[in-house]
């Protein structure tokens, strides 16, 4: 009998080991709670309170911008005030005081723009490295598992890291500047590209496209930006690292990817702020343009601050996301795990407007405590034989609210297009909602247009078998989660997959018993 | 909050022509609040999300686009059936050409006859279940329709019904502006059967508010035709109680355009809620758009929405249909399918199927789909010798046979079969 029972444990053990032992351990490691809720103390440089024309002025001037980039700003400005807030969105949270809010911080150590990486702030590198970021060249990104034997190209990130307002630093731009590929901070490239930002910026995310782009476009303080020339497949991840330190600041950042005949490029966001108890406001722009046979990949790990268990605080993220397929045969992949934030209003879009051209959206939204998303995407079919796919797993728990919000749009022209959207939504406990709105306008009959969208809650079968093998309730739904995301982490690069996996783990924690 | 000017401007016109009736007696108030609430929302415009694919101008205007009526039917619709005929023309109760209301075996009143009296068991709910169906979303016709209804039936069910019940809609005048509201009441474990046909008038308003208390059972058969130049506005408001039943089933063919809203509320647990349509649009100029609202607010509930559309020549459909799940609604089953078969390269399709959930053990799902016919299928059946335009219509019936196994009685399931097959072999090329 003792020898079966020794059978039954080690079979227990071999289980929770094989199957998932990430998660597993994950959940053990980091059993504290938002992890980089702590902030960096260094000295800051803040734009004065409020929001004005004069405000506009001095951010362009100190990001040395020329004149035409500043009427741009001020034309948005302009325009930002005739526009109210949307209020379409099932979110719910107290005005924004738009006047009470800091539009430009930057470190004090950051005035004189740093030649080198040596030269940055030894708090700002170690504020990285403590998030895990690698702003030190050549270095390995952690937890990924047989980096050290990869060949040493392979594993190769170029970061850029955005710190409040401005950029402090990207790594690798030599490397890539050899291959031809520009890749730098957004204000750089307006002094150093101006013909390459006059014609794109603005050309997918027009000023007045709504609210919060708007705004952006009026006070944007810096971004990425990224040049693939013809032809070059980009012979490394690039990435942005987004962090927000300072107190009552907006972040607004702007990025714009720009993928030319034949190129190809990967690009990874990540983002994250310190704990605390006022909201704070983050409207960015992300405008990627896709021309001829090129590919864009975009990932996103939005882990943002998502308040405390009461909700109190977090970040209000308002984002225009948005990708021109303006060439044939040109292919964009927005994928997203969406686990930060107090509220997320985020829509990545792709515009097919080239014949034959591809968007796909993979997205996990998961929403605990008071959290609100309420993201999705549009697929704007124009182009002949276009494609789409989008596959959306909402996840709810707590008090929280979700809902994927979607239009798949077939022009009379786009013949012959093709979309499939899923969406599942997985409830975890009964205080919470999940809820599905899509669009679907289908303007010609030569394509084909297939939704489908199931809402269940986590299966208990599921969680008995789980629990019988040794594993805590926590343990289990992490597991049966981490099933149900699973198509869409499977369509993350390597890196990106197993921090999302550990995510989805850590930002369900106390949502059961 | 104010209205826009725009709206204010829209609902200052839609009201000039109507006038409150002189004795409403106790339709009264619900009619005054009504009213006040046609003056709180305004009327729908373009720019409404709730309008986001129809535009309801035709519906607001201060008078109907004139639509030429055709004669008669040979032989009407439900004709082979055992039934009480209660027939309007342009919205005028006609009562020569209909049957003694007794003939039901359920207590029939007409709304013109019966608010001249001191009390009457509708009062309570008269306007009730569609002030009620405001909520979440405005449906500023339907209380338009409750301050100004000229007529209509308040039906009482209190067992089973000997006969169906058919409201009879003919069209006789080009420029008629017809507004009917009815009220039925399922009292507990009673059933009804009510059919509906007929174009009705050149504009056509119409609710009809359901109650059915616990075990009681709704069936309705709809069949929207025939007159091209038609537009209708019409509103169900059904409330269910414990175990009861409420099934619909709406077949639309022709009709300029037609708006079929459907709001049910699942009050009580182990009810069931099926709401279908099928609906056949020829012509650039045919507009049909199906919005239903369910809501389960009870444990255990069962609702489906199957809805087809064949499209052909620029007809346009629209679906928005909506599953709520109240917190505490558990053991919710939800269904909701919308497709359509678009059978040429002008016509088209625009979806909102929405789910919006407040309970974890529900099981929730909708599906959507567009498309063309598909080529195999009909290579194959042409293959063995079936001739196109015949392949084609077969094809169409087996889209369409979901939505239409819906209906319970396989006597109209086959009387609205053949008149698809009659309106798609009118409708050939």
């Amino acid at each position: 009998m003792a020898a079966l029972d020794n059978a039954d444990r080690e079979g227990v053990t071999e289980i929770r080991e094989g199957v998932d032992r990430e998660t597993v351990e994950t959940v053990q490691s980091m059993a504290g709670k938002y992890k980089h809720g702590w902030e960096t103390d260094i000295e800051m440089e803040y734009a004065p309170m409020g929001l004005n024309e004069d405000i506009v002025r001095l951010i362009s001037a100190k990001n040395e911008e020329p004149e035409w980039m500043t009427e741009w700003r001020l034309a948005a400005f302009r325009r930002w005030q005739q526009l109210d807030e949307p209020k379409w969105a099932m979110v719910d949270y107290p005005e924004i005081d738009f006047q009470k809010q800091y539009y430009y911080a930057r470190p004090k150590s950051m005035a004189e723009k740093p030649k080198s990486l040596d030269e940055v702030d030894p708090k700002l590198l170690e504020t990285y490295k403590k998030l895990g970021i690698p702003l030190k060249e050549q270095m390995i990104l952690a937890g990924v598992e047989g980096a050290e034997d990869a060949p040493a190209e392979g594993r190769k990130v170029a970061v850029d890291a955005v710190f409040d307002s401005v950029s402090v630093g990207t790594t690798f731009q030599k490397e890539l500047e050899k291959a031809g590929v520009i890749f730098c901070s957004v204000s750089e490239a307006i002094r150093k590209h101006p013909d390459l930002v006059k014609k794109y910026l603005g050309s997918v995310v027009p000023q007045s496209d709504n609210f919060y782009a708007t705004l952006n476009s009026a006070v944007f303080s810096d971004g990425s930006f990224v040049y693939v020339p013809p032809g070059v497949r980009c012979p490394m991840e690039l990435s942005t690292y987004f962090r927000i330190n300072a107190e009552n600041t907006g972040q607004f950042e702007r990025t714009l990817i720009i993928a030319d005949k034949g190129a190809y490029v990967s690009y990874l966001e990540g983002c994250t702020a310190p704990q605390r108890d006022v909201a704070q406001l983050h409207a960015a722009v992300v405008e990627i343009v896709v021309l001829d046979d090129a590919e864009v990949k975009y990932s996103t790990v939005q882990n943002w601050y998502p308040g405390d268990e009461h909700g109190k605080g977090g970040i209000y993220n308002f984002v225009t996301k948005r990708a021109d397929c303006r060439g044939a045969r040109s292919k964009v992949m927005w994928t997203q795990v969406e686990t930060g934030s107090a509220v997320t209003w985020k829509y990545p879009s792709c515009i097919l407007r080239g014949d034959d051209s591809q968007g796909e959206f993979y997205s996990i939204a998961i929403t605990n405590n008071w959290q609100q998303a309420d993201t999705g995407t549009k697929m704007v079919h124009l182009g002949k034989n276009t494609r789409s796919r989008i596959v959306s797993k909402g996840i709810s728990a707590g008090h929280a609210q979700n809902t994927y919000r979607g239009l798949v749009s077939m022009h009379p022209k786009a013949k012959n297009s093709r979309n499939y959207t899923q969406c599942d939504s997985l409830l975890i406990g009964s205080t919470c909602g999940a809820h599905t709105v899509p669009y679907i306008e289908v303007r010609n009959n030569s394509s084909r247009v297939e939704h489908e969208a199931t809402t269940s809650k986590v299966d208990d079968d599921q969680l008995f078998y789980c629990r019988s093998r040794g594993m805590d309730e926590e343990e289990a739904v992490a597991l049966v989660v981490n099933g149900f995301c699973k198509e869409v982490l499977q369509a993350l690069p390597m890196e990106f997959a197993m921090e999302a996996q550990q995510l989805v783990a850590i930002s369900l924690e106390g949502s059961v018993g | 909050m104010a209205l826009p000017q725009a709206k204010l401007t829209a609902t200052e016109v839609r009201l000039a022509g109507l006038s409150l009736p002189s004795a409403p007696g106790w339709t009264r108030l619900a009619r005054e609040g009504a009213l006040a609430r046609v003056q709180a929302m305004g009327m729908p415009g373009r720019r409404d999300e709730y309008w986001r694919f129809t535009d309801p101008a035709d519906f607001v205007s201060a008078e109907p686009v004139p639509a030429t009526h055709h004669a008669r039917q040979k032989i009407p619709v439900f004709d082979g059936m055992d039934r009480v005929r209660l027939v309007f023309v342009d919205g005028v109760f006609d009562a020569a050409a209909s049957d003694d209301p007794a003939l039901a075996g359920i207590e029939i009143t007409r709304l013109a006859e019966a608010q001249g009296q001191d009390i009457h068991w509708a009062a309570d709910l008269y306007g009730t279940l569609e002030a009620r169906g405001q909520e979440p979303v405005d449906r500023p016709l339907a209380a338009l329709n409750t301050a100004f209804a000229t007529d209509g039936f308040l039906i009482r069910a209190t067992g089973r019904a000997e006969k169906p019940v058919n409201l009879i809609y003919r069209h006789e005048s080009d420029s008629s502006d017809a507004i009917l509201h009815h009220v039925i009441k399922i009292e507990p474990g009673a059933d009804l059967t009510v059919l509906e046909n007929g174009p009705a008038a050149a504009r056509f308003n119409k609710v009809m508010e359901v109650e059915i208390a616990d075990g009681g059972a709704f069936h309705h058969v709809r069949v929207q035709g025939r007159d091209h130049d038609r537009r209708a506005a019409t509103h169900i408001f059904a409330r269910l109680g414990r175990e009861a039943t409420f099934k619909s089933f709406t077949m639309t063919a022709n009709g300029a355009l037609t708006r079929n809203e459907c709001v049910i509320e699942l009050a009580g647990d182990d009810g069931v809620a099926h709401v279908a349509g099928a609906c056949v649009g020829d012509g650039a100029d045919f507009h049909h758009d199906d919005t239903v609202f369910v809501t389960h607010d009870a444990e255990r509930c069962e609702s489906r929405q199957v809805f087809k559309k064949v499209l052909k020549n620029g007809a346009t459909g629209v679906f928005q249909g909506k599953i709520l799940v109240q917190p505490g609604a558990q053991k919710t089953d939800g269904y909701q399918i919308s497709q359509s078969l678009l059978l040429d390269g002008d016509s088209q399709f625009l979806v909102k199927p929405e789910l919006e959930i407040y309970a974890d053990d529900v099981a929730c799902s909708h599906g959507s789909t567009s498309g063309a016919i598909d080529e195999t299928a009909l290579f194959y059946l042409r293959s063995r010798g079936v001739p196109r335009a015949e392949a084609v219509d077969m094809m169409v019936l087996s889209f369409i046979a979901e939505a239409v196994e819906e209906i319970e009685s396989e006597e109209i399931r086959g009387e609205i079969v053949e008149r698809l097959v009659q309106w798609l072999a009118r409708h050939r090329g």
